[in-house]
């Protein structure tokens, strides 16, 4: 446990020290928010909602947010097997399992708080926050998809020699999985072909529970989204601390 | 006295590529060892080996009598590493890099604070223990990594090529801290070195490497008495020649190498007006002549018939020709 503590220590002076590394990852969903939300609100409407599209948004964001930050985390490994930092952990005496769950804690703890400061500057621009408990359900479902998602980054990195193959994941399983989550359109007004892909994606069920605890509104049952990021979640550490036990350096 | 480090048999493949092959040795508490060898000779594997990082083909090795393979964890308790590359984190201070490393092996709080302390200001650091590391030239990294690898205590110190890349002046500086430690702590340190001098001038015992074998291990001395006393360096057109007309029975053996002719004798001062007055003799016409004592280079090239620089050179060649094979 003091492993899996220490390893999430150094995540968080490191995060904390890069100024410019926080800013720039708030700022690609702040402009979504601003700019579609805004641009968007008079001519779209959203089932339940009504002509909000920028409360429906808000979820959306937080969820990218989250995402983004996450998959960038899990992916620094490769940086720490660059800059040989890795080394001194792996030859410790700790197993490689404590290495992988300190690290899946760290990026999801940046990730959440990440999260959180778009959805505190999202109260200036139409956020409601509905009760207590739906704030603390939405924070839960950010812890999930950010443990996925590190974990999902480190899967990545383990498997990866340099950042070369950084911009390719990017943009063809990172922007996918973000672009048919729901985060920016309702599931339900999605064309019959494209709704079964949404479903398969796990983002989905992160974003709508979240949505469900800051809005109160949601198109997928809260307990189905639940248990469905919460396996992922599982199936990801899994998958992530199998790999990261055969990286080699 | 006992042994610190045993090794048998130890063999690394890759592939097709024998890296290290069939090496053994002891290493006895206390000692400062040296691994000598051009780069890709095989030490850095060797290396990676006995700190557990990499899992031997065949053959086996173990520290303070843990073996590497079956007590992973005993052995990384027992030793400390200063890789060959930088592995600090360069966004974290001095400081911080220190206590990361003494949580990683679970030093009680006030000890470790204690030790970070104690260590800092034994490599000159202590002032800078809040500085981030991004911050440090080479020298200081270098002596904060070592600083680093000596706060869990280990009982065996391996540096990997501790001196790259640092300028005279620092180098000289590590060679004594290095000296110091292993009297004052009586750590046994293993270190890997490119470095002629830095193995002459370190180590109580030297294991030559080339191509993944250890060609000769002794005390640098012995080495340098092996060869045959001092060497005659001539440089002349007439290469072939020379041999020919040196036989007197004060000469050791005769070598060439390029466009020398090396000539290996004792009391190299006596004979040379000898030497001079034949080749004049037979008229061979001599650039130059320079005695020398014996160095770890010509123990090298003794034994290898090329000097370190240039079996680096050949060395790098092959692993072109690798790549190549393995690519197509």
């Amino acid at each position: 446990m003091d492993i899996i503590y220490t390893i999430w220590l150094r995540s968080m002076i490191r995060y904390i020290r890069s100024k410019s590394r926080i800013v720039g990852s708030i700022s690609m969903p702040l402009f979504f928010l601003l700019f579609l939300g805004f641009g968007l609100n008079s001519v779209v409407r959203i089932p339940g909602l009504g002509e909000n599209y920028i409360e429906f948004l808000i979820p959306g964001m937080v969820a990218m947010s989250v995402l983004f930050t996450s998959v960038f985390s899990g992916i620094q490994i490769i940086w720490d097997k660059q800059f040989g930092f890795l080394k001194e952990t792996l030859v410790a005496p700790v197993t490689r399992m404590e290495i992988m769950l300190g690290q899946t804690f760290g990026g999801a703890t940046t990730a959440l708080i990440q999260g959180i400061i778009i959805m505190v500057i999202s109260l200036f621009v139409g956020l409601e926050v509905q009760s207590v408990t739906g704030f603390f359900i939405a924070l839960g479902f950010m812890v999930l998809i950010g443990i996925s998602f590190t974990a999902f980054g480190i899967a990545i990195a383990s498997r990866m020699d340099d950042m070369t193959g950084f911009q390719l994941i990017m943009n063809f399983v990172v922007f996918p999985i973000f672009g048919l989550s729901g985060a920016l359109f309702p599931i339900s007004s999605l064309p019959s072909w494209l709704a079964p892909v949404t479903m398969l994606d796990p983002l989905t069920y992160g974003v709508e529970g979240i949505r469900y605890g800051l809005t109160g509104v949601s198109q997928i049952n809260p307990v189905l989204s639940f248990m469905v990021i919460g396996g992922f979640a599982c199936i990801m550490t899994i998958i992530g601390a199998f790999l990261f036990r055969k990286i080699s350096i | 006295m006992t042994y610190a480090i045993q090794v048998h048999d130890l063999t690394k493949k890759y592939g097709n590529l024998v890296a290290v092959n069939n090496i053994s040795f002891g290493i006895m508490q206390g000692e400062i060892f040296g691994l000598l060898g051009p780069n890709g000779a095989g030490k850095t594997t060797t290396l990676s080996m006995l700190s557990t990082m990499q899992k031997p083909s065949s053959g086996t090795a173990t520290v303070q009598g843990k073996d590497v393979e079956k007590n992973e964890d005993d052995v990384r308790k027992a030793i400390g590493i200063v890789f060959q590359d930088q592995s600090l984190d360069e966004e974290l201070t001095a400081g911080e890099n220190m206590n990361f490393h003494g949580r990683l092996y679970r030093i009680p709080p006030d000890e470790r604070d204690k030790r970070i302390d104690d260590l800092l200001r034994l490599v000159e650091l202590y002032d800078r223990k809040n500085d981030i590391v991004k911050t440090f030239s080479g020298g200081m990294r270098r002596r904060l990594e070592i600083a680093r690898g000596l706060l869990h205590h280990p009982s065996v110190l391996f540096l990997d090529e501790p001196t790259l890349g640092l300028d005279p002046q620092t180098r000289n500086h590590l060679w004594q801290y290095i000296a110091d430690l292993s009297k004052e702590k009586n750590i046994t340190i293993i270190l890997t070195t490119h470095y002629m001098e830095e193995a002459d001038r370190l180590c109580d015992r030297i294991a030559i490497i080339d191509h993944g074998s250890i060609i000769a291990l002794d005390t640098p001395q012995n080495l340098k008495n092996g060869i045959g006393g001092d060497i005659i360096t001539i440089k002349t057109p007439d290469i072939n020649t020379v041999s020919g007309v040196l036989s007197e029975p004060w000469i050791h053996r005769i070598e060439t190498h390029n466009d020398e002719i090396r000539i290996y004798l004792r009391n190299a001062e006596q004979h040379i007006s000898d030497i001079i007055t034949t080749l004049n003799q037979e008229n061979i016409a001599v650039h130059s002549v320079s005695i020398h004592k014996p160095t770890l280079e010509d123990v090298f090239l003794s034994y290898t018939g090329k000097t370190i620089r240039e079996q680096e050179i050949d060395g790098k060649e092959m692993m072109r020709m690798h790549m190549r094979m393995v690519r197509h």
